[in-house]
């Protein structure tokens, strides 16, 4: 360690190597636009193989199906990327996901709930946008308020707060359990189709609405992103340069509850998907600004979803298994970063 | 002006500050002085928008800080307190950047880009200007935020304990730089200080609180008395001339008028307190 800290900068030359320093000389990086265009060619020939090859029999049939998943893949990967990528920034961490908090289990909770009280056969008798928006509404309402009782500062350690988050994630899971196991078999078997959610088997006519949504999320993200870069620098600091923290906070919890919401009725509950993705954005970005994490985020979403099942379905034929296999590789990066970091 | 009018904060049923009624004229830099617990930073944190007060109201430059818009007042105050935590790695520009974003809501114009650097030449950090946070000391780190506050451009700007972290070389150095920004560009800045001394040395006011309460509040030499800082420390402290700067140290013995028995060592706290010798 030298005793010299270089205050003055015409001696800084002369003042020797500077305590932690990593060496001031740049590699050669690539910008962060360039990173999004050639991921984004990646995304372009994963989903032009997952959507075109290896088709048997009729194309005509095969097509659809594949479309449709793909759009569900969309939904997916802008609801757990970029949602966790906010989720992260409003609570000035980089553990802590939506679904880790227990999002998904509340949305989970909250359908069982109406069918238990109104029965099953109120799923069939008032589909339609309507219902799915006032299920969604209550869902978001419900989710911004425990989690910004939750975030408002009164858990001091983040640890206790993971710890209040899976609790609350497992007593939601239980519930739903509880509650299920109190259906008529009828009711329960039509609520079942609505919550397990997968890829392969996705519900074609939520999709335009789901699309919807995200577009809208976005452009309100987008928009906001410069605030989103202030959020990074914590409640006290993004207040004292004139971010109405609290606003903010609420707002774009609600947008999270919507996206899981969403993302959890088409393609079913994924505890670190979310997270692999926004970890990988951070090292793949090459900057900390929203308008660069987002999208790669997103890209990296579709790309591991779209690349997996690919590989999945036509090289080990088991297509069925790609969020095992997600979330197996999920959890073991969120059990590494746990253990190594011990803080993130 | 800062005007503070019958500020109290609770938690619970326990008082911890005020009713607290005081007016920081424009300009200079006032220190907030005070033992442990004496509600500096509780009324810093008031000041900055950053805590709400129990009952009572604060206005800076003429403005209510609890009803204005926090945009509005960003561009008027700033504040920056002891434990900073930023969740992205950061480096020293971009934290420094963010100093500007009251003014450009994030699209930096040619004028911040002048500010930003500007804010960093101010604290000798341009040779840091591409270094992660995480790569500097904690001094370093520390000037990096106030460059930050700096390049906010506030007519206020009010820190808290800003000389944490900093050996004496570098509080000095710190205490310097603030009073050049308060002399050069016209600031008004108010600063959390644990040491008297440093307070003595370069701010115009200083503010003493103890159990929650103003107890002394006036110029350097009203407050860098013996009878004065003793009430405020409740510690016996004396207040010494040297070389023409007023020195407050600790007294060892208590005896009034001791005058051969006033040793003591810097600073206004630290190992080696004794009883005083009262009943």
């Amino acid at each position: 360690m030298s005793v010299h800290e270089p205050v003055s900068a015409p001696r800084a030359a002369t003042a020797g190597p500077v305590p932690g320093a990593g060496g001031p000389g740049r590699r050669r990086e690539l910008s962060p636009r360039a990173r999004i265009v050639l991921l984004s060619l990646a995304v372009l020939v994963a989903t032009a193989c997952f959507l075109l090859l290896f088709v048997r029999g009729s194309f005509d049939f095969a097509f659809p199906r594949r479309a449709t998943m793909l759009g569900a893949m969309v939904v997916a990967a802008f609801a757990q990327g970029v949602g966790t990528v906010v989720f992260h920034t409003v609570t000035q961490n980089r553990i802590l996901t939506p679904s880790i908090m227990g999002f998904d289990s509340m949305y989970v909770l909250m359908q069982t709930l109406l069918v238990a009280t109104f029965g099953g056969s109120v799923l069939a008798r008032t589909d339609g946008t309507a219902k799915l928006l006032v299920q969604t509404a209550l869902m978001v309402a419900l989710a911004t308020v425990l989690y910004r009782w939750l975030f408002s500062g009164r858990f001091g350690s983040l640890y206790l707060l993971l710890l209040v988050g899976v609790v609350i994630g497992m007593a939601f899971d239980s519930l739903s359990t509880f509650v299920q196991r109190l259906l008529d078999p009828t009711d329960y078997d039509m609520l079942s189709v609505r919550l397990f959610g997968r890829l392969s088997t996705v519900d074609a006519t939520h999709l335009p609405l789901a699309f919807a949504v995200c577009a809208a999320v976005a452009v309100v993200l987008w928009r906001r992103r410069h605030t989103l870069d202030a959020l990074l620098l914590g409640r006290q600091m993004a207040t004292s340069i004139g971010v109405d923290h609290k606003r903010e906070l609420t707002l774009m919890l609600v947008l999270i509850a919507l996206l899981v919401a969403f993302s959890t009725a088409l393609v079913g509950p994924m505890t670190f998907y979310g997270f692999l993705v926004a970890t990988l954005a951070y090292q793949v970005a090459g900057s900390y600004r929203h308008e660069h994490v987002m999208p790669v985020a997103f890209l990296l979403g579709l790309l591991t979803l779209v690349g997996g099942q690919f590989v999945m379905q036509h090289i080990f034929y088991a297509g069925g298994f790609l969020t095992v296999v997600i979330e197996f590789v999920g959890g073991l990066l969120f059990l590494y970063l746990l253990l190594r970091k011990g803080k993130l | 002006m800062i005007q503070l009018t019958d500020v109290t904060k609770s938690y619970d049923e326990t008082r911890v500050l005020g009713p607290v009624t005081d007016a920081i004229p424009r300009g200079g830099i006032t220190a907030l002085v005070g033992p442990n617990g004496a509600g500096k930073s509780t009324l810093l944190t008031i000041i900055g928008r950053l805590l709400e007060p129990t009952s009572g109201s604060v206005s800076v430059g003429g403005m209510d800080v609890q009803h204005t818009r926090s945009a509005e007042l960003a561009t008027m105050l700033s504040i920056l307190r002891q434990e900073n935590h930023v969740t992205a790695r950061l480096r020293v520009r971009e934290l420094v950047a963010f100093g500007r974003y009251p003014h450009s809501k994030g699209r930096l114009t040619e004028n911040c880009r002048a500010a930003v650097a500007d804010a960093m030449d101010f604290l000798n950090l341009g040779e840091y200007a591409d270094r992660f946070l995480d790569q500097l000391s904690g001094g370093q780190r520390q000037r990096a935020y106030v460059a930050m506050v700096l390049a906010q451009d506030t007519d206020y700007i009010l820190l808290d304990e800003p000389l944490n972290n900093l050996d004496m070389k570098h509080s000095v150095l710190m205490m310097q730089q603030l009073r050049r920004a308060a002399d050069e560009l016209g600031k008004t800045i108010v600063v959390v200080l644990h040491d008297l001394n440093f307070a003595a040395a370069y701010a115009d006011r200083i503010i003493a609180l103890r159990d929650g309460e103003i107890r002394h509040s006036g110029t350097v030499e009203e407050i860098m008395r013996d009878d004065v800082l003793t009430d405020a420390f409740d510690t016996p402290v004396r207040v010494h001339d040297i070389d023409g700067q007023l020195t407050a140290v600790y007294a060892l013995a208590a005896a009034p008028g001791a005058a051969a028995g006033a040793r003591g060592r810097e600073g206004a706290n630290g190992i080696g307190l004794r009883e005083p010798a009262l009943p």
